[in-house]
């Protein structure tokens, strides 16, 4: 079977840990990311986010003072960029669910060491699309009695049939959930750099986050069922999340978003978006840190191929909308497909096909599966991608519904961009602070794939390869 | 040599994972029952060959999850029949199917509280301080050590026979562990 490089047997799949790694090498070079001197790339990387995210601050100091007018909303269009960016950052974070989750209970081992930047990413994009609902009130300081169900003096209660307040159980329960989960996996990893760690303040802080945890076998056991049962019930949960995202769009009677498919076509979207973005975050971090041995051929090729197969869904979906609008023999319904095609928005209706049918289709080819540079294209296109999908989705659906009279045009304005690039600096600020204090690859979990004993080597691959 | 009653136990380090689960199962033949072993991953069958098999997690998620969705559908079942009844399109006040995601996001929710917090007391965490913490190689436990750790409070333990013992199982290192 595999041997340590089977990268020469064409037959047997690349390991999913790097040639010659033993315990103290996965220790020694996973905490060393933390307990080294700060590289100046990393300052500078910080430096350049955070520039990013001030035009977080302004944009949504600037929206406050003045309201949502600032934006590009109108009516007919009602629902403009907020909800479009809502959507795009809460697809993002499924596929952190997805790889912790799904791939855990599917006993996927080469999860194990993308899973902990992926959970980390699915945490800060929901804190990105959790700003957009909050900020497209206006004023986010009352919006308590519409989210929230608590008696107050008012005596009025959120409406439980409403898909906007189901988005706000589910979009809350993700992001405590994940948290959760990711917290669980950082437990004995917390653990390791309080032993590592060399600064007393760092040991301190390290070893308050571990709880004093001390790899204790009883403690194993039941570690390992908790994280168990947390994958069982976050997997319902994350197919769950994105499903009333879209019914926020299906209950609705607009053309264009009243479908049975969406559901299944909004999960998929959300795991292809999210995989892109793991594509993203994770090629430049293997490259910086030279993970080579960790995050291997085998992820690429696996990831890749994870993308090809939700973006085949996706563009089921679109083919799908084509075909309701004829079966349904509406004229609203087939009207919106022709003005989404050849409309005022045909560029963006073509430019979402490339980005997310046609370009994704390089995938089959496994040279571009193995090349980071070409994985990270396509993963950029798919990002862009996702979010004209999102965009297509709602204003082209909105612009122009059932009386003629009442049409118009949808234009955004610089502050719709500016709240929107200033997320996505929050994100990578996030991201790059989360790089320097956890560690980004879950080192407990690496260990498990070390090979036991020289003569197991052989053993280990093989079962790695189930 | 101390006293019995003035030591937690004895601490031998083992080479890896195999060679732990080999001495655990080997300790527990010999008698000892008041144990527990390191690692820095979990290690397949070792709880179990330290004699402790007992899983209590499931049952905790099982009875956080009933209660979460008890507190979903009351919830709502209060809002909208009981103290703030709205007649949308003369549906029946007790729509219940549209109170389905609700419900289940907050049994999800309360699960996963109950896994995260009944992991750790059942764990007995957090604890800031334990015995086994005073010996100074216990560092590696979460990096590459394997250890095994017999306490004095086994009916069994006599300092020299069980160092004697541990050293037998082929141990590369027998500390005494401060109380």
């Amino acid at each position: 079977m595999a041997s340590i490089a089977p990268q020469k047997d064409p037959t047997a799949p690349a390991p999913v840990l790097g040639p010659g790694q033993t315990y103290t090498t996965v220790t020694q070079k996973l905490s060393s990311i933390i307990t080294s001197r700060t590289p100046l790339g990393w300052i500078v990387a910080l430096l350049i986010a955070g520039s990013i995210l001030q035009l977080l601050m302004l944009s949504a100091t600037w929206l406050l003072i003045k309201g949502v007018g600032i934006w590009g909303l109108n009516i007919p269009v009602g629902w403009g960029w907020a909800i479009i960016n809502f959507v795009w950052w809460i697809g993002i974070g499924h596929a952190g669910t997805l790889i912790s989750a799904i791939l855990l209970l599917m006993r996927q081992q080469w999860r194990n060491s993308i899973n902990r930047f992926a959970e980390a990413m699915t945490i800060f994009a929901v804190m990105c699309a959790g700003m957009f609902p909050l900020l497209h009130t206006g004023r986010p300081w009352l919006a308590a009695y519409w989210l929230l169900p608590y008696p107050n003096t008012m005596s009025v209660w959120p409406q439980f049939r409403s898909p906007l307040i189901w988005d706000v159980f589910a979009v809350g329960t993700y992001f405590t959930v994940s948290l959760i989960f990711w917290y669980l996996g950082l437990i004995p990893d917390f653990a390791t750099l309080r032993d590592k760690a060399k600064h007393k303040i760092s040991q301190i802080i390290y070893g308050m986050l571990s709880m004093g945890w001390r790899g204790s076998a009883k403690h194993w056991y039941n570690y390992e069922m908790a994280a168990l049962l947390l994958a069982g019930v976050s997997t319902p949960l994350v197919l769950s999340v994105h499903s009333i995202v879209s019914f926020d769009f299906s209950t609705g009677i607009v053309p264009g978003w009243h479908a049975t498919i969406f559901p299944p076509y909004f999960v998929a979207g959300a795991v292809y978006a999210g995989f892109a973005m793991v594509l993203t975050l994770g090629l430049p971090i293997r490259y910086f840190y030279g993970l080579h041995d960790y995050i291997t051929d085998r992820h690429l090729n696996n990831m890749g191929k994870v993308m090809l197969a939700t973006g085949l869904i996706v563009a089921y979906g679109y083919g799908l909308e084509q075909f309701y609008a004829w079966y349904s023999a509406s004229p609203y319904e087939s009207y919106m497909i022709q003005n989404r095609m050849f409309g005022p928005y045909n560029l963006q209706y073509w430019l979402l096909i490339l980005c997310n049918v046609t370009v994704p289709q390089l995938l089959w080819i496994k040279r571009v599966r193995l090349s980071p540079v070409g994985l990270f294209v396509v993963a950029m296109f798919i990002n862009l991608g996702m979010w004209l999908e999102r965009f297509m989705i709602v204003v082209t659906s909105l612009h122009r519904d059932f009386m003629p009279s009442s049409w118009d045009m949808f234009h955004s304005t610089p502050w719709d961009w500016g709240l929107y690039a200033g997320t996505i600096g929050f994100f990578l600020f996030m991201m790059i602070l989360f790089i320097r204090v956890m560690p980004v690859i879950n080192i407990f979990e690496i260990r498990q794939l070390v090979p036991h004993k020289e003569k197991d080597t052989e053993e280990a691959a093989a079962s790695a390869d189930d | 040599m101390a006293e019995n009653n003035s030591l937690y136990g004895l601490l031998a380090e083992f080479d890896g994972p195999d060679e732990l689960v080999a001495a655990a199962k080997g300790s527990y033949a010999a008698g000892y029952r008041k144990m527990d072993a390191f690692s820095p991953m979990p290690v397949h069958d070792l709880s179990e060959s330290l004699g402790y098999d007992k899983q209590r997690v499931p049952i905790i998620v099982l009875i956080c999850a009933m209660i979460g969705v008890a507190t979903g559908f009351g919830l709502q079942y209060f809002v909208a029949v009981v103290d703030y009844p709205l007649n949308v399109g003369g549906r029946p006040f007790l729509s219940w199917p549209s109170f389905i995601p609700v419900t289940f996001e907050l049994g999800v929710l309360f699960s996963a509280f109950g896994a995260l917090i009944g992991m750790l007391l059942l764990n007995g965490l957090p604890r800031p301080y334990h015995p086994v913490f005073n010996v100074p190689n216990f560092e590696r436990a979460s990096g590459d050590g394997f250890f095994l750790c017999i306490e004095a409070e086994d009916p069994k333990f006599d300092v020299s026979e069980t160092r004697a013992f541990l050293e037998g199982l082929e141990a590369k290192k027998v500390d005494d562990v401060e109380p």
